[in-house]
């Protein structure tokens, strides 16, 4: 199983955890010596967001229909309950459902 | 560590500053006491990020990753949204500039986090709130503001909250990695979609409204755009510049 571990992965891993930490920590050290302006606060504040619907416009456009449908269903629960995982399975359910499910939902 | 409540409130760096300077001034004790206080605070929203590793080890070992490697990224990089997208990148050879370059600008609001604590942690040592900083997620992150603004003068507590999450987050990134290498076909269980049904939830956490409307249509927009007519995945990043843009723009107007 070990076997499949390997250095480019874990380097990949290094440099993840070494551009994070410089996030959690340089907003300390900076942000310390320089007031950030409203446009850069409002910049960094909107590149998340941008990043998950950049993502999700190109995985839903290849996912056709069925994801489309269950995608509204993890929409809907996830703006009525705030729960990421309940919409998540509501999200899969509707999915094998839509396709015709076998396995899961039988 | 899923970005639930990822709202940065509009002036988070400069409100603790102003309100509450006076009553934290008193004293801030880096101490035992205030590390287990973190700690136990954070347990019950450390189950939720459980809850939620399992998912992440389960979708990084479909991804390819290894058990260790999953398992190292979660202990060394801690930071939920940026790791998930990590893995939906994931490929063979991984690419490499993508995986980090996407990982360090998803991360970059952890600048105005880290910022906001400024009033309480700029009275540590640098060996501690650089040390604490480390384990600063989103969900500590909320909690911690909130009990220092409330003058505790805890400033072991993003230390111990953090550690309850690490200890959640690693642990059930390991359970989800070995189990995930059990499972047959991942497209049997709907697998497939669950990256994007976790993407979807979270967006629906980070709308503020109507306003958030304009730089999410332009990322589609731009990211659809990119996809099309460059090759990799500069789509990412250029969606997620081109909303940063269109909001600054936005306020501009």
């Amino acid at each position: 199983m070990f076997a499949d571990v390997s250095v480019t992965a874990l380097a990949v891993v290094l440099g993840m955890s070494a551009v994070t930490y410089a996030t959690k920590a340089g907003g300390f050290w900076v942000l310390d010596r320089v007031e950030p302006s409203e446009s850069v606060r409002e910049a960094l504040d909107a590149l998340p967001g941008g990043i998950i619907v950049a993502i999700l416009a190109v995985r839903l456009l290849e996912g056709g229909p069925p994801e489309w449908v269950a995608g509204l269903a993890v929409v809907a629960v996830a703006h009525r309950t705030d729960n990421v995982l309940l919409a998540m399975v509501a999200g899969v359910g509707v999915l094998l459902a839509v396709r015709g499910g076998t396995g899961v939902l039988g | 560590m899923s970005p639930d409540e990822p709202h940065l409130p509009a002036d988070s760096t400069s409100r603790p500053a102003e309100s509450t300077a006076t009553d934290g001034q008193r004293r801030l004790e880096f101490s035992a006491a205030g590390l287990r206080a973190g700690f136990v605070t954070c347990v019950p929203v450390a189950l939720g990020v459980g809850a939620y590793g399992i998912v992440f080890g389960v979708l990084a070992r479909e991804a390819g990753l290894s058990v260790p490697t999953a398992v190292a990224m979660s202990a060394t990089v801690l930071a939920g949204a940026a790791q998930l997208i990590a893995v939906g990148l994931w490929d063979w050879p991984i690419p490499v500039v993508a995986v980090v370059g996407t990982t360090l600008v998803v991360n970059l609001r952890y600048l105005l986090m880290g910022a906001s604590l400024r009033p309480w942690f700029s009275r540590l040592s640098s060996q501690q709130a650089y040390t604490s900083l480390f384990f600063m997620a989103d969900e500590n992150w909320a909690l911690t503001v909130e009990d220092l603004r409330s003058g505790s003068g805890r400033g072991a507590f993003l230390l111990g909250s953090g550690l309850a999450i690490w200890v959640f987050w690693v642990a059930a990134t390991a359970l989800g990695a070995v189990a995930g290498g059990v499972l047959g076909d991942p497209a049997a269980y709907g697998l497939n979609f669950v990256l994007t049904a976790i993407f979807l939830a979270l967006l629906v956490g980070f709308w503020e409204g109507r306003g958030t409307l304009l730089p999410w249509a332009v990322a589609a927009l731009v990211a659809v755009g990119v996809h099309t007519a460059l090759p990799g995945r500069w789509y990412i990043l250029a969606g997620g510049v081109a909303a940063s843009v269109a909001e600054v723009m936005r306020g501009v107007r």
